[in-house]
This record gives C-alpha cells, structure tokens and sequence, in this order.
C-alpha cells in the first residue's frame, strides 16, 4: 500500500530523491571513510608519538568532517522538499478527490474518516518520507558499505562482521515478526478502550438507569485486563532489542580484540586497524537499530497509505457528463420521470417509478419520511445520487446530461441540517453569491425571520460565526441557512425539511415572506410537519419510495388514506 | 552514530487516530529528533502531579528497588566495559613495541638508548608502557582481561533486559490499575459532571492522557534514570582516566548546548509554524467536508480548492522550514562530535607519545566521549517526555478528584416492589445555586396513570426526568415512590423502578440481541424475542442477514435511526419496570416507522405510570396530568382541559405550536 502510494507520488520528485539518495551514499561513504583516518592516526601518530602527523591527519579528518556535513545539510534540505512535498500533493489529490465526491462516497467514508485521511493520515505518510530519505536509505549502504570497508581493511578479520551482521539481522527480524502484529493488536485494544469509554461516558443515562454499572464495568475490566496482557507481551519484546543489540555489539568488539591482537602479534595488521574495526561495528550497528526503529513506523505509514488510497482510488458515481448540453430555455421546472433509485446491495429501492412534476412559479410539497425516500428525492435533483432507472429533468433536460456547475447554480439548497462555516454572517449569507451588497443581504434576512437577531448582534453582518454555526442556536442557524439560499437568487429552491426548529408563529410568517419572495422561482418543500406544507399549491405524498398521493390538501384529506394517516398520526385521531 | 533518542517506543498508541482528540502534543504526535517535538504543555505544578504519579507506584515499590539496582548495575557495567577493553589493548600495545624492541636488554635500556638517539618521543611511549623488550602481544594476560570484558558486557545486556522486562510489569500494572481507577471514578460521578464538562474533553482525559501516562512510565523513567546515570558514571570514568582529556571533552558540552539550543530554537519556532498552519488547513478540510453539499451546491467547489492549495502551499512551507532546521542539528552535532574526537585524538596522542597515558586509556577515553553525547540528547527528549506525561497525569488526577456522589442515607435499604405511586411533595431544585428553577413543586401521579411534559425546546423538560431517576438530587421537599421517600433508598432501587426510552437512542457496539438484553441481566432468548415482537423490533431484525446477532456499529450505520429508537423501546420492554420515562420525539424517522415507534410506546406505556416528554397532541390531551415548561421553570400544571380554560402560557403554546392542526382539528370536528 505504501509503495503503492509512493510510487504514484514520488515520481515527480525523481530528481531530488536521486540526489539526496546520491548525497546519502557519498556521506555513507566518506563516513566510513573516516575510521580508516582515526586508524592511522593511532598507527602513525599516537603508537609513533608522531604529534604532527596527528594534526595533520586530524585537520584532514575535520575538514571531512565539514564536507559531510555540508552534504548532509543539503541532503535534509532536498529530503524536506521532497517528503513535505509528497505530503502536500497527497493531501491535494485527496481534497480534490473528495471535493468530486457524490453522496454516496460521502456516506461510504464518513465526513469524520475523511478528514482524518486528509489530515492525519497523510502526516503519517510525510513523516515516514521524512525518516526514509534520512535514516532509512542510509542504513543499508552503511551495512553494506561497512563490511566491504573491514573486508579490505583486512580480510582475514571481516568474518566477524559477516557473522555478526546477519546476526544482527535475525535477532532484529525475528523480534519485529512477533512485535509487529503486536503493535497492531495495541492499537485495536485502545480503540476499543476507547469506545467503551465512550459509551458509558454518552450513555450514562442509560448505563444508570438500567443498573448496568457493575456489568460496565465488568465488560471494562475485561477489554483493559486484555490491552494490559498484550502491552506487557509488545513491551517485553521490545525491551529486548536494545540489549541484545548492544551486547552483540560489545562482545564482537571483543571478539575483534581477540582475533586482531593474534593478526597484530603475527605482524599481519596495524593495531591502529582494531580501532577502526571497531568503528565499523559501531557504524553498522547504529545503522541497522535507525533502520529498526522506522520499521515500527512502517505499519502505521501502511495504514494511512491504505485509508488515503481508498479515497484516491474512489471515483465518484456521479459523473460529469462528456458533452453537456445546456437547455434553451430554462424554465425552472423540475420533473421526476418513472424515477426508481436503489442503494447499491439494497433490497428495497429507496423510489420507486416515481413521477411528478414541480411547477415554475409554485410551491410543491413532499411529504413522507426519510426512510420513505423523502430526502432522495432532493439528493437527485442536486445529483448528490443518481437514480438508478427513469429520468429527473431540470429545466427540461436530463440533470445528468448537464454540467454539475450549470445544475447547481439554477439550485439553492437548505439542508436538513444547517451548516454554517466559519466566517462571519455576511461572509456566510454571500456563499452562494458573492457580489450580494449589504442591502440585499438585509433583505434576504427579512424575509429569513432573521433580521432581529443579526440586527442585535453587536457586529451585524460583520458578526463571527463557529465552524458548523455552533455560536447561534439552532434556530437562528436554520434562519439563516435560509437567507444564505435566499441570497442566491436561484431558479430553484429546496427546502429540506428545514423548517423543523422553528416554532409554529414563525415559521407561518416565514412563509409568508418566502412565498412573496419566491414568487417567480421554483419551490419544492420536503416536509415532516403536516403544518409546513398545508398550504402548498401542490402536495405529493410519499410512502415507501411510491407516489401514494397528490394534489392539495384539501383534495389529499378526502383522497389519500396515506395521507389521512399522516394527518392523523401527528394531529391525533381527531383532526383527520 | 550520532541518534537522536530512541524514538517513539511501543508504549502506547499516542499518535491518536483521531483528529479531535489531538487538542495537544502538535500533529506530529511523536517522533521529533534531538528532544524535539510538539512544544509540551506543562503541567500547573510539576512537583505535586510527580508526587502523587509516585504515590501511585508505591505498591510497586519493591519491584521498583529491584529495576533501580538492576538498572544501575547495567549501567556501572555498560560503563566499565570500554575501560577494561582498554586494558586488554594495553596488553596489546605493549606487545607490539615490545616486539619491535630488541629482546635481552631491559626496558629502562632500551628507552636511554632511544633518548641517547633523539628519538624522545618513541622513548617516551616506551617508558610509559609496560612493555617487554623482545617480547609480544602477552596472551596469557590478555584472556582473563577479554574474559572479563565479555562478561562484563554481557552481564551488562542481561541486567538491562532483565530491568526493561520489570518495569514492563511495572509500568503496565499501574496503567492498568489508573484505568480501573479511572473507570470506577466514572460510576461514582454525578450526573451533574457528565453535563458540565464537554464530552470530548472528558473522553480525552480518560483514554489519551492515560495512554500518554503509560507512555511515560515504560519509556520515560527508567530510560531518563538510565541515561542520568551513564552521564555520569561516564564522566566519572572520563574524569579518572584523564582530568586533562575531560576537560576537552566537557567543553564541548556548552557547544552542543548551544548549537542545539540555537537551532532548535530556530526550527522550534517553524514547529509552531507548522502546527498553526495544520490547524489552519485542517479546519478548512473539516468545513468542506461537513458541508460538502452545500459546497457543490451553492457553487464553491472551485473557491474551495483555491482556498485550500493556498493554505496546503503554506502549510508545506512551514513544514518544510521545520523538517530542515530540525534536521541540521543532526549533521551539526555530528560535526561537534568529531571536533571532539580529533581533539581528544591530538591531546590524547601527545599524552601518549610523552607516556602520560596509555593508548588503551585514550582509546577507551575516545569511546567515553563517543558515548557521552547520547545520553544528553536523550536526557533532553525525555524531560521533553516526563513533561508530557506530567501533564497528563495532572489532568487525570484532577479529574479523579472530582467530586462523588454524595453519599446514601442508607446503602442496604431496599425498595419494596413498586406499584407506581409517585409523589412530588414541594419539590425545589437549581441547577446554580443562584438561579431558582423548581420551587415548592407538587404531583401526585398514581399507579397507572401518564403524566406529559410539554414546553419549548430547551425548556429543561429533562429536568423532571433528572429528579426522578436521582440523576441530580433534589435541593428541597421530597420524592416518594409508593410512599418511600427516593432518598432513603439507595439510588439503584429508585432506577430499578424505571423503565426508560430517551430521544438519543443509546445503543453501544455489539449484537442487537444483547442491546435488548441491556435491559434485564440473564434474559433468555424467548424475552428477548417477545420485547422484540412487542416494539416492532422482530420483523426487520428476521431481514437481516444475521437476525438477532447483527452487530451493531459504533455510528450504527446499519440499522435506520427509526429502528434504533425502535430497539430501545424493546430494550424497556425487556426491562418490564412499573413507571416508564418516554421522550416522544422522533427526528428523522419516516413515517411508517413513526408510527410503528408510537404504537408500541402507546403498548409499553399500558398499565404502568408514565412520564412522557409529549410532542403529540394524542399524549398530551390524553395525559392525566400535564406539566409545562418554560426555559428551565414549571409555569403550569393540570389536565389539558384545565390548562386550556386558564388561557395562559399552555393556552398560548398550544395555540403557536399547533395553531394549525387546531384549525383543522376544528374544522374536522365540525365536518363529523
């Protein structure tokens, strides 16, 4: 999934990640380099008491020293541009994957997973980049390079190395096998933690009322005994690497004194060359603990690559469509045609052979439930869905032969729950239109049943609104989701039952105004309250995805036993 | 060779997966080089948080003697090991001038000879060794002295291992005993916390902080402990070896300090960067994705992606100037460790060279130095660390000291079977001690008989509902249940007369089988199914494909928020409790489940006293007693026709809410 990931994104930065893995290898080299220095300072110098020379040599060695530095500097450099790069393309290609999504990828994912796969996933993914283009790359060609670096230093010694490196390898890979899936059971056992923490804190109501805290407790004692278990195993594993790592390390240091001193006795090998020997084994040592501490970020950069890629690989049921046609006359009307829509794997289609049409100039209502299919109906004209069979037309073609742009600017929509973003007031009453003036803006939250409340806020227009609109209560904010649509000036206007938090003398007289001011566009109403849509012109009643009804409400009352139903079950048995 | 702290160990899962549960720590969660990392929230007081986590390992105390001593011991091992090695190549050392000396003259000859040639310095070394003129490399000598060595290192390892696999326990227990702790805190709180303090905070206390506290323990102390130790049984080593060298090697600290501190400094303010600009970016992605529809509808796919490769280009640069200033401390510490060592190198080879010192000692003394410079930059990361997890520990401790409940009159007294009778006798309850809310409130509801609350939205229609079940206590007079005054029974006797059905349908994540059985311990399949059947539960679990072992998900995605509400009324069913408390309201359920939802509360309601939070006009004109609400406060009671006859605020409510369906209810009536 990684590499997957990796070799979509990385190519385009061919370039530095060749340099700075280029820049890796010269610096892996010069640092193997410099044990060879340190020998014959201690060969030449230090054994001769030759002063000069180890200057010398030092000088040499510093100014090394320096030039690695420089390389490595510019090695972090390019990393950098590469690995926040990669980061910001992935993060773009995620965000403009989803800013295409349909509903139904929107309702696949989760509003909540998506942002954490645009955000935090792909920091994991940026910070993997980071450590690979510095330490990773580095390790094996420190590895490699260190062991063919004590080969020609002397030969007879590398055996060491060649039985310590691999030992090294095993002791190393068979820890991480076991640690690994450990790692991963950890994180599902916090989650779990998590969630039960969660519940009883989101439901202590209940967990109360129904005398559940001891068993509460008892399902929490088991889920925490069980992350206890499985931390201590993954610890315990854990704490072996280092140790072992190092007393590897320190006993073939020895074991390079034992052997080297026999080689120097025989006068085969330097003394100076045991102490670069040693260095080597430091050197690898280092190299292969780095490399083993990133590969415990593997599985979480594994993770996040699979959670973007799922996004990134997800296109959206809704396409644009190859050559929109534009209708010559926009009329505003909107018509459902023998509509029938399905979610996929469902049994049921949500519609079924629905048809009717909305009016120019009208206010038609639909009533019904979501589970009846209510809100679909909106979701297809907005092409959030596309049915599965029939046709919608806008306007009098095809929504899905439209360009989506052209569709949504003839629509405005206030959903079933209002969102506002953050800004201010006016800066979210101009979403859909931004060159609205001030006045306009008033006027829309006149009609709105909004203007006293904004007109009472020190700010006005200038004041702040909470991400979601959280600073103002619920029905403030569904007012001013209606101004918002109102703003627009669409063609057409769909009212997703949005009408709810409002109480009864206000929403009569925001319908009122809203009739005066919708006077010439399209109004559809999606309703749950009987009372909001009494007086439409036109009514349709949906009862499991079929159109059961239509007519006013008068002609409904004395047609319509669904509808009856309805009346009856919100109004009490009386009213009908 | 030149690490940056042992990075993020197994210790727990603190780069949460969750965005809103990253309100501190930055987004990079862990990692961080050198000791960097998110800026650390500090805790208010440092030094009592540490004493009360340390009271809390008290019970270990015994263990954590043994991994103090075991750890030292692997450290005094560790760090002698370089300076036996040394001698074992001054044996080596000797040998080879020894060899390169002409066999049967004494050394002392030898070294006048050299001195009588000029060649002072070679005499110098000569004298300074113990070398045997003629003689090589003594490995007579040599074994034990490897010996000794190996065994020393591998002791060294052992103990080390053996320390970490202690404090593993260690640390886990008393994790684990936190969260115990923790989760028993959650039972004992008053309602009245869960209410005031925001949920996602809370949650954040009692997962992540512990979590950050494991952390803490199994990484921080013992390696902080670890690497204080080496510091200093290396300087000691250092210093004993050679005062001269030392010096050196110590003046390089400040250095380091001081190229660290200026380019952490640096890059610690392009961290800042970072994090503001992630939070900045992440805002963005969290608005465009929770209004999505709005965003294609209203036109703004194309500002949105404008706005946000704006924010992404910044956020890169930023992120780019952290990773880059960070990343130079490394190669600069590098470059500081080497000056070090050609230093010591120079010093050290002219010490030699005059026979001040042996070439094992500077050998050794060389991976002393080497040595010395870990430890600090670790030291740094785990203050880094301990801060953290200090942090943390203060905002748990704080919340387990939150108040309890208070206690009960009388923790064994028992509540006769309940017949349902409830009485309110002059009730009084606030809230905040200064806003009055209920005073001198009066019902008395008998066996059987329903009761609606009815007011505006936010008119604290729970209220009534937190009184009854004992959720909040009652300031003034008394409620009795059957005659029994609540507060003389312990709380779970009050519930155990409740039946309850609220409007947030609370469902936690396992089959729909034992979402039912919430409602009674030990129920049999048989009970189950009939509370099913009774709350319309029945016929769409019998679609699904794994009936009533279908697993519900945590958002419940699977199942509608109608057959939600559906499964907590079979889950009262179940429960089979004399006095039901309903909330009516029915948000996004389509109809046919709506009424399937009110017929089988209709059911439920049947024989026993209810209070109902009543939206429907069927309930309320049907209540034998209505209670109205307005803005926290009762304003009225009596029956439907009562309160219509006195034409105040329910007249008028009635008249709003369903000014209406009153028109058509009259026109209705008229019609029959």
């Amino acid at each position: 999934m990684l590499l997957t990931l990796l070799r979509r994104f990385l190519p385009a930065y061919a370039g530095p990640v060749v340099l700075v893995v280029a820049l890796l290898v010269v610096q892996a080299l010069g640092n193997l380099y410099l044990p060879n220095l340190n020998a014959e300072i201690i060969n030449d110098g230090i054994a001769k008491g030759d002063i000069a020379f180890i200057w010398r040599t030092g000088g040499v060695m510093l100014g090394i020293t320096l030039g690695l530095v420089v390389l490595n500097v510019v090695a972090v450099y390019f990393a950098s541009r590469v690995s926040m790069g990669v980061g910001r393309d992935v993060r773009a290609a995620v965000f403009e994957r989803v800013q295409m999504f349909s509903a139904r990828e929107m309702h696949r994912f989760g509003t909540p997973s998506l942002i954490t796969r645009n955000t935090n996933d792909v920091q994991q993914v940026q910070l993997f980049l980071q450590i690979a283009l510095t330490f990773l790359v580095s390790a094996p060609i420190l590895a490699v390079g260190g062991v063919v670096m004590a080969v020609r230093e002397d030969a007879t010694l590398s055996w060491i190395l060649v039985v310590v490196v691999p030992l090294m390898a095993v002791v190393i890979g068979s820890l991480m096998v076991r640690a690994v899936p450990l790692f991963r059971a950890v994180q599902t056992k916090i989650d779990t933690i998590t969630r039960i923490m969660r519940e009883q804190i989101t439901g202590v109501r209940v967990v109360r009322a129904f005398i559940r805290v001891p068993a509460e407790q008892r399902r929490f004692g088991v889920a925490n005994r069980d992350l206890m278990a499985t931390q201590l195993a993954v610890n315990r594993i854990f704490v072996l690497a280092f140790p072992s790592l190092l007393g590897i390390m320190n006993v073939s240091t020895v074991a390079i004194i034992w052997f080297g001193a026999h080689l120097i006795d025989s006068g085969d090998m330097p003394i100076g060359n045991l102490a670069a020997f040693m260095q080597y084994i430091f050197q690898i040592l280092f190299a292969v603990m780095a490399a083993v501490f990133m590969v415990i970020l593997i599985p979480r950069a594994e993770a996040s690559s699979q959670r973007i890629l799922e996004v990134v690989d997800t296109t959206s049921t809704v396409a644009e469509p190859a050559h929109p046609v534009t209708p010559a006359v926009p009329t505003g009307a909107v018509r459902f045609d023998d509509v029938t829509f399905a979610y996929p794997h469902s049994e049921r289609p949500v519609l079924r052979g629905l048809s009717f049409s909305v009016r120019p100039g009208a206010t038609t209502a639909i009533i019904g439930g979501t589970g009846s299919g209510k809100t679909t109906v909106v979701d297809l004209i907005t092409r959030a869905f596309d049915a599965t069979d029939g046709r919608i037309l806008v306007d009098g073609a095809d929504v899905r032969e439209q360009s989506l742009e052209r569709l949504w600017s003839r629509l405005a929509l206030v959903p079933q729950n209002a969102y506002l973003f953050k800004g201010t007031v006016a800066e979210n009453l101009r979403f859909g239109r931004p060159e609205a003036t001030d006045e306009e803006l008033w006027q829309a939250l006149e009609v709105a049943q909004a203007r006293d409340f904004v007109a009472a806020m020190t700010e006005q227009l200038d004041a702040p609104i909470d991400q979601g609109g959280t600073n103002v209560s619920g029905g403030q904010r569904q007012r001013l989701a209606i101004a918002r649509a109102i703003v627009k000036r669409p063609a057409i206007y769909l009212f997703d039952d949005c009408f709810s938090a409002l109480d009864a003398a206000t929403d009569a007289r925001l319908r009122r105004a809203l009739h005066a001011e919708t006077a010439d566009a399209t109004v559809l109403i999606v309703a749950q309250r009987v009372s909001t849509i009494l007086h439409a012109d036109h009514i349709v009643v949906l009862d499991e995805g079929r159109v059961v009804g239509a007519g006013t409400h008068d002609e409904l009352m004395r047609t319509s036993e669904e509808y009856r139903e309805i009346v009856e079950s919100q109004l009490g048995a009386a009213a009908a | 060779m030149m690490m940056g702290g042992r990075p993020g160990g197994p210790g727990g899962g603190q780069g949460g997966r969750n965005v809103f549960a990253q309100r501190r720590g930055g987004p990079m969660g862990h990692g961080g080089f050198m000791g960097l990392s998110a800026p650390v929230e500090r805790s208010k007081d440092f030094g009592a948080t540490l004493r009360q986590l340390l009271r809390r390992l008290r019970p270990e105390w015994a263990m954590i003697a043994i991994v103090a001593v075991l750890g030292s011991a692997s450290v005094a091992f560790t760090v002698v090991g370089p300076k036996i090695v040394g001698i074992a190549m001054n044996v080596i050392f000797d040998g080879v001038i020894g060899k390169q000396l002409p066999s049967g003259v004494s050394k002392d000859q030898v070294v006048a000879l050299l001195r009588a040639r000029g060649q002072s310095s070679l005499a110098d070394v000569v004298a300074g060794s113990g070398a045997v003129p003629g003689v090589g490399i003594d490995f007579a000598r040599l074994e034990p002295v490897l010996a000794i060595a190996v065994g020393v290192y591998v002791l060294g390892s052992v103990l080390a291992w053996v320390q970490g696999y202690l404090m593993a326990g260690v640390a886990q227990r008393t994790v684990y005993g936190l969260r115990r702790e923790v989760e028993d805190k959650l039972a004992r709180l008053p309602l009245r916390y869960f209410d005031s303090h925001a949920h996602g905070d809370l949650l954040s206390r009692v997962t992540n902080d512990v979590d950050n506290i494991a952390t803490t323990l199994q990484q921080g102390l013992t390696q902080l402990m670890t690497s204080i130790l080496t510091v200093v049984g290396t300087l000691a080593m250092m210093l004993w070896i050679s005062p001269l060298l030392a010096v050196i090697s110590i003046l390089t600290i400040p250095l380091s300090f001081f190229v660290t501190i200026v380019i952490a400094g640096r890059s610690q303010k392009q961290f800042v960067a970072q994090w503001a600009e992630t939070g900045t970016l992440n805002g963005h992605v969290e608005q465009m994705h929770s209004g999505h529809a709005l965003v294609q509808v209203f036109g703004r796919r194309q500002s949105a992606l404008e706005q946000f490769s704006t924010l992404n280009a910044r956020l890169y640069d930023a992120a780019f100037r952290a990773q880059f200033f960070s990343g130079i401390i490394q190669p600069a510490m590098f470059f500081l460790s080497n000056l070090n060592y050609v230093g010591v190198a120079v010093i050290g080879g002219w010490r030699v060279a005059s026979g001040a010192i042996t070439l094992g000692d500077v050998q050794a003394f060389i991976q002393y130095s080497r040595q010395f410079t870990q430890p600090l930059t670790q030291i740094a990361a785990q203050m880094n660390l301990l801060q953290s997890g200090l942090a943390s520990a203060e905002r748990v401790f704080e919340f387990l000291a939150a108040e309890d409940l208070t206690p009960e009159r009388d923790p064994n007294a028992t509540l006769p079977d309940v017949r349902g009778h409830v009485q309110l006798d002059r009730v009084s309850f606030r809230y905040a001690p200064d806003k009055p809310l209920i005073e001198d409130f009066s019902l008395d509801v008998r066996s059987g008989e329903t009761v609606a609350i009815v007011g505006p939205t936010g008119a604290g229609k729970t209220t009534i509902v937190n009184l009854l079940m004992r959720f909040y206590e009652i300031d003034g007079g008394a409620i009795r249940l059957d005659g029994v005054d609540t507060r003389d029974v312990p709380r779970e006797e009050v519930r155990r007369a409740f039946g309850m059905v609220l409007q947030d349908s609370w469902l936690f994540v396992g089959t729909i089988r034992d979402n039912i059985a919430y409602g009674k311990d030990g129920a049999t399949m048989d009970e189950i199914v009939a509370a099913a059947t009774a709350a319309h539960v029945d016929p769409f679990v019998r679609t699904l494909p794994d009936g009533y072992d279908t697993v519900l998900e945590e958002d419940a995605s699977n199942i509608s928020s109608g057959q939600r509400q559906l499964i907590t009324i079979a889950r009262a069913f179940l429960a089979d409790r004399p006095i039901l408390i309903l909330d009516e309201a029915t948000s996004n359920v389509d109809t046919r489940t709506e009424v399937l939802i009110q017929e089988a509360m209709g059911r439920l309601r049947h024989g026993r006293t209810s209070f109902v939070i009543a939206h429907r006009l069927s309930t309320i004109r049907n209540a034998d007693e209505i209670v109205v609400m307005e803005s926290g406060r009762i304003v009225e009671q009596g029956t439907h026709e009562d309160l219509l006859a006195r034409r105040g605020f329910y007249h008028d409510l009635y008249a709003s809410q369903f000014a209406e369906e009153v028109g058509t209810e009259a026109e209705a009536v008229t019609a029959s």
